[in-house]
């Protein structure tokens, strides 16, 4: 990770944070460690804690992978740079918006105007999506020009890459002020431009939910799809250990808004991947998926 | 608690990650890549709840848990099992 540029003149101090699940705890995190303040919004007091301890210990097994000679960063204070709240009138003084709301336009488009009334003129909205619409989500503000997609990658304080969308209306400042904030996460981005799903979910989605079809179809075990990535294409991950680190629950959203937005059956959902998320098999984040995972 | 009874117990958790190779209690796991930086934060916790133990900021460096023997000194070093 490279360091900020001191000679940069748009450096972030305070940043909203909207969603405390996996995506919002890392990317909090990630602030916190690159000493900028959050505050991190969820609707459930009980989702915030969990985040929070969630932050601790990663801050806490952080330090396990520092160099030896790097000082051991205190999580008590790096804690302390995040706020965790319910109340959204607490961005009334941000900078910079990153939102991780569950992958539901509903739910999205209640929030995109909530923001647009409290934070200040110039604070830019980054959607945090892996596959709905980013110009769709401009329309909900009154300031188009100033909404772009940040598709983060998970673990966010650990990946140094980004998919960046622009919008029909994201302006060409946005764009580099939204590239500098990145490079103050430490983070590159490749931008592309807005269509559902965009780069890496488009295809991804897909390669999940076709391996849940193997399963169901009986054709292998998961272990087996996921060893045939790893071991025939030298990918980190199989997808179905992939689907798990997401979460098959988003992995279900995220199809169900690309069959809406192309009308193809192609991103038709496996119906065991929506038997596992009726079931509560969420994958690592619920302790079981396709594999078993102490929680 | 003995030596080979925090021994069996950590081995018996990598061993639920670790589905498809061997490996030798004194191997490195990290630089195997059979434990990545994921399942650190769980390893930790399993530790800490499981033998009651807190682990300080200086405790939390990868050779305290690059292998299952080395897991087990740092038991021994505090205090929670005979010293190795």
């Amino acid at each position: 990770m490279s360091e900020p540029n001191k000679n940069d003149v748009m450096t972030y101090q305070k940043v909203g944070v909207i969603g405390a699940g996996v995506m919002g705890t890392g990317v909090a995190q990630n602030l916190a460690q690159r000493g900028m303040r959050a505050v991190l919004v969820d609707v459930s007091e009980t989702v915030l804690t969990k985040a929070r301890e969630t932050i601790f210990n990663s801050l806490r097994v952080a330090g396990m992978f520092r160099r030896d000679d790097a000082p051991v960063a205190d999580p008590e204070q790096t804690v302390g740079m995040i706020e965790f709240t319910t109340d959204y009138t607490r961005l009334s003084d941000v900078e910079f918006v990153v939102e991780n709301v569950v992958e539901k336009l509903a739910i999205k488009t209640e929030i995109y105007p909530r923001l647009d009334a409290i934070c200040p003129p110039e604070c830019i909205f980054a959607a945090n999506t892996s596959a709905i619409s980013i110009t769709k989500l401009g329309g909900f503000t009154k300031r188009p020009d100033k909404v772009l997609g940040m598709h983060f990658m998970n673990p966010v304080p650990m990946k140094s890459m980004v998919e960046v969308i622009r919008g029909h209306h994201t302006s060409e400042e946005t764009l580099v002020r939204g590239k500098a904030f990145l490079a103050q996460l430490g983070k590159e981005a490749v931008v592309v431009n807005d269509m559902p799903g965009f780069v890496s979910n488009r295809v991804l989605m897909l390669t999940v939910n076709e391996a849940v079809w193997l399963v169901q179809d009986q054709v292998a075990s998961a272990a087996d799809v996921d060893k045939i990535f790893r071991s025939c294409f030298g990918h980190k991950m199989g997808p179905l250990e992939t689907g798990d680190l997401i979460g098959l629950d988003t992995i279900l959203f995220s199809l169900d808004e690309l069959y809406a937005a192309f009308g193809d059956p192609k991103f038709r959902r496996c119906p065991l991947l929506q038997k596992m998320v009726d079931a509560g098999l969420h994958g690592r984040k619920s302790g079981e998926g396709f594999y078993k995972y102490s929680v | 608690m003995t030596q080979s009874d925090a021994r069996s117990k950590v081995r018996a958790f990598l061993e639920k990650f670790i589905r498809d190779q061997d490996f030798e209690d004194g191997d490195n796991v990290f630089a195997l890549g059979l434990v990545n930086s994921l399942m650190a934060m769980q390893l930790v916790l399993f530790l800490e709840k499981e033998f009651g133990v807190k682990f300080t900021n200086q405790d939390l460096n990868l050779k305290n848990f690059r292998s299952v023997d080395s897991m087990v000194e740092l038991l021994g070093v505090r205090g929670i099992i005979a010293a190795v």
